[in-house]
């Protein structure tokens, strides 16, 4: 309202810079079939990231009903936790190899995720388990908003380069086609990660308690499951994921700032309503096929308006395919559950 | 009105005449005292006035019809840029104040229509987060239609917009009284926003006793039973969304005109936050509530300004926290700590209107099970 640096402005191409860098060098492609390839490995990269922060969402909201608004800071503590760790390894230990350096990294930032997640559900969420709907959600925004404030304060408002461990000197597979090191890394990686938590889910006894506790949380502690225990468990698990994805999301586009969690939260969590609110393997589907559409969006946007529209417009495809999955098809593309449901 | 006296917390209970006679003259003496600290406080008054409409307006949404909307800033960037558009060197329009303001309400009415004919189906956290994307998509446009053909004029947003002209009476300039006395126009513009806040309480109370406010309390309490007694839920959801819009643009022009200057950063998310914590914080679905929360939480960040940046000067040396951290604090506190320790607000709502009566009352029976 009044004129005052505020934080939801971010320059949109520095808070999510997906289509700027990429989208030039695909305008330098010459083929269309160059560009097509190009755009599909940008939104696959991309949507794999997705898929991991929505996997998150989804399983909290699996057992809980709730929607986490806060996760994606999770992801962005992740990001600069991990940032944090690197610049002073590099300090103490500047001939580490950066392997070891990047899984330190890695390792710190999942288990300060891991804990902050745990602290969120014990403190915030916990207490307002029974408590009229609107309540929970208004925390959760309150959460969110109250660590993107506790990391303006430790790190600072400015955009901090990235440090880029693993190479970045694109690969040319396919002649006129680009791919990164970082972004083989991210694909590889985030597939790893997703298997192991539909093996932990579907194949380990806390996974069976945890499809037990989201069926049905009082026959679940009937039966013997301790369900606060389940619940806690789930949101360390998303925290995990969530920590990893936030290193890879910086490390693609070599930068991080307080505010980066927002938006792939939010592109996330469409990606899970957008598989089917609920349901693990509709996170991941619908995580790459957000980062994909969005990706050919704002690559195409501008050509199919015209020139009326260009590619600063691309945040709007995540909000466009929301609107119109809640619409036609609440359930998602693989849900059972309705959206009435919580 | 009853509802008012409450804003005084003990005296409203005793003897709401003398809580009611209080507030009006608090708040025609508001801005005489506020002079004494200097002309920024009676701007920040200003300010506050402002929020508190739109904090109404919100209350309306969400305390009244129980619908939550992340994205109401956008009403309110509808009516500042429609005001901007219509008043200001941009197009080089400059039409009169009081043509533009139903204009400004009647296009974030129909923006709220527009919104809430897709999201007539969705409820509590879904509604939520397609509110959100709505106001960020509002916010994407505000930013980029600057080109290929200028319209908003882009992040710079626009300059110069013509000031609030009642009638020939210039409020931006002050009032000259006989020889050396002269009203400053920050005091005309205080008064002027104090009029719209006593109309929209005035409006706001009787919606609320009206057949349409108690068609929403039972909509929010149980919208099923609702719908079984031939409450058409189509409508009054529309309803909510287009007053509250309503609310939401008559503000903006308002502010567009006061502020002579719009600009996308203006609209963020975080002001449709901020307006959505004064609502809780206040209490929701209670007018009192709303207007103590605008109050409160307009003012606090701007004292807390005043304060704990020499604090820190003395104590550290240097400021840890600058104000616009402290101001995202203490909302995120705020509605955090009022949602686990006090979720009906600081001015809980008469048990007759508020939903947390009756859920308090579910719980009770539950946890007794």
């Amino acid at each position: 309202m009044t004129p005052r640096t505020v934080v939801g402005v971010m320059p949109a191409r520095l808070m999510d810079p997906t289509a700027a860098p990429d989208w030039r060098l695909v305008r330098l492609g010459k083929g269309i079939m160059e560009t097509l390839i190009q755009q599909l490995i940008n939104g696959l990269v991309i949507g794999s990231v997705y898929a991991l922060i929505a996997l998150g969402y989804t399983m909290v909201y699996g057992i809980l009903g709730l929607i986490n608004f806060a996760h994606g800071d999770v992801l962005m503590v992740g990001a600069l936790v991990a940032l944090q760790t690197m610049t002073f390894l590099m300090g103490m230990a500047p001939g580490m190899s950066p392997l070891v350096m990047l899984s330190i990294a890695l390792l710190v930032a999942i288990v300060v995720c891991m804990l902050l997640g745990f602290t969120m559900e014990r403190l915030a969420y916990r207490r307002l388990r029974n408590a009229p709907r609107l309540a929970p959600l208004i925390t959760a925004i309150g959460v969110s908003f109250l660590l993107q404030t506790i990391a303006m304060i430790i790190w600072g408002r400015n955009y901090h380069t990235y440090p880029q461990l693993i190479s970045t000197t694109p690969l040319q597979p396919i002649e006129g086609v680009f791919i990164t090191p970082v972004q083989i890394t991210i694909i590889f990686g985030s597939a790893a990660l997703m298997i192991g938590l539909l093996l932990l889910v579907n194949r380990t006894k806390i996974g069976r308690a945890m499809r037990a506790t989201a069926e049905n949380h009082r026959v679940a502690s009937l039966m013997g499951v301790d369900t606060n225990a389940v619940i806690a468990f789930t949101f360390v698990i998303g925290a995990g994921l969530a920590a990893v994805a936030g290193v890879m999301f910086a490390s693609n586009y070599g930068i991080a700032h307080y505010g980066m969690g927002f938006m792939p939260g939010l592109k996330a969590f469409t990606a899970a309503v957008l598989g089917g609110i609920g349901n693990l393997g509709g996170a991941m589907l619908g995580g790459i096929v957000l980062g994909v559409v969005e990706s050919f969006g704002a690559g195409y946007i501008e050509n199919l308006t015209f020139g009326f529209l260009n590619s600063s417009y691309q945040d709007i495809f995540a909000f466009l395919i929301l609107g119109l999955v809640l619409i036609f098809r609440p359930t998602g593309l693989l849900g059972e559950r309705v959206s009435d449901r919580a | 009105m009853n509802e008012l006296a409450a804003a005084i917390p003990w005296l409203g209970k005793r003897n709401p005449t003398a809580a009611r006679w209080l507030i009006l003259i608090i708040a025609l003496v508001a801005p005489v005292i506020a002079w004494q600290f200097g002309r920024s406080w009676v701007r920040i008054l200003d300010f506050a006035l402002l929020y508190m409409m739109l904090a109404m307006g919100l209350n309306l949404v969400v305390g009244f019809a129980g619908l939550l909307d992340l994205g109401y800033i956008a009403f309110y960037a509808v009516g500042a840029y429609t005001f901007a558009f219509l008043a200001s060197p941009h197009f080089d329009v400059h039409l009169p104040f009081w043509t533009i303001l139903p204009l400004g309400a009647g296009f974030a009415a129909m923006a709220g229509i527009m919104l809430g004919f897709p999201v007539l189906r969705l409820r509590g956290d879904y509604l939520a987060i397609v509110t959100l994307g709505f106001g960020e998509i509002v916010r994407i446009f505000m930013l980029n239609l600057n080109y290929p053909v200028n319209i908003t004029n882009g992040p710079q947003g626009i300059n110069m917009i013509d000031p609030i002209n009642l009638f020939g009476w210039d409020l931006s300039r002050n009032l000259q009284i006989g020889e050396n006395f002269s009203i400053n126009s920050l005091f005309l513009y205080y008064y002027f926003f104090l009029l719209a806040v006593a109309g929209s309480i005035v409006f706001v109370h009787r919606l609320q006793i009206s057949r349409v406010g108690r068609a929403w309390a039972a909509m929010r309490d149980d919208e099923l039973a609702a719908k079984a007694i031939g409450i058409n839920t189509r409508n009054m959801k529309l309803l909510a969304f287009s007053l509250g819009a309503t609310f939401g643009g008559l503000s903006g022009c308002l502010f567009g005109a006061f502020q002579g200057f719009v600009s996308p950063e203006s609209f963020s998310l975080m002001e449709s936050i901020a307006v959505l914590t004064m609502v809780v914080f206040g209490g929701m679905g209670n007018i009192a509530g709303a207007l103590v929360g605008a109050f409160v939480l307009a003012l606090l960040p701007e004292i807390l300004r005043d304060v704990a940046v020499p604090l820190q000067q003395t104590l550290f040396g240097h400021v840890l926290l600058d104000p616009e951290v402290l101001r995202m604090l203490l909302l995120s506190l705020a509605m955090i700590l009022m949602m686990l320790l006090r979720p009906a607000g600081l001015i809980p709502a008469r048990a007759r209107y508020s939903h947390d009566h009756h859920l308090s009352n579910k719980l009770k029976q539950e946890a007794a099970k």
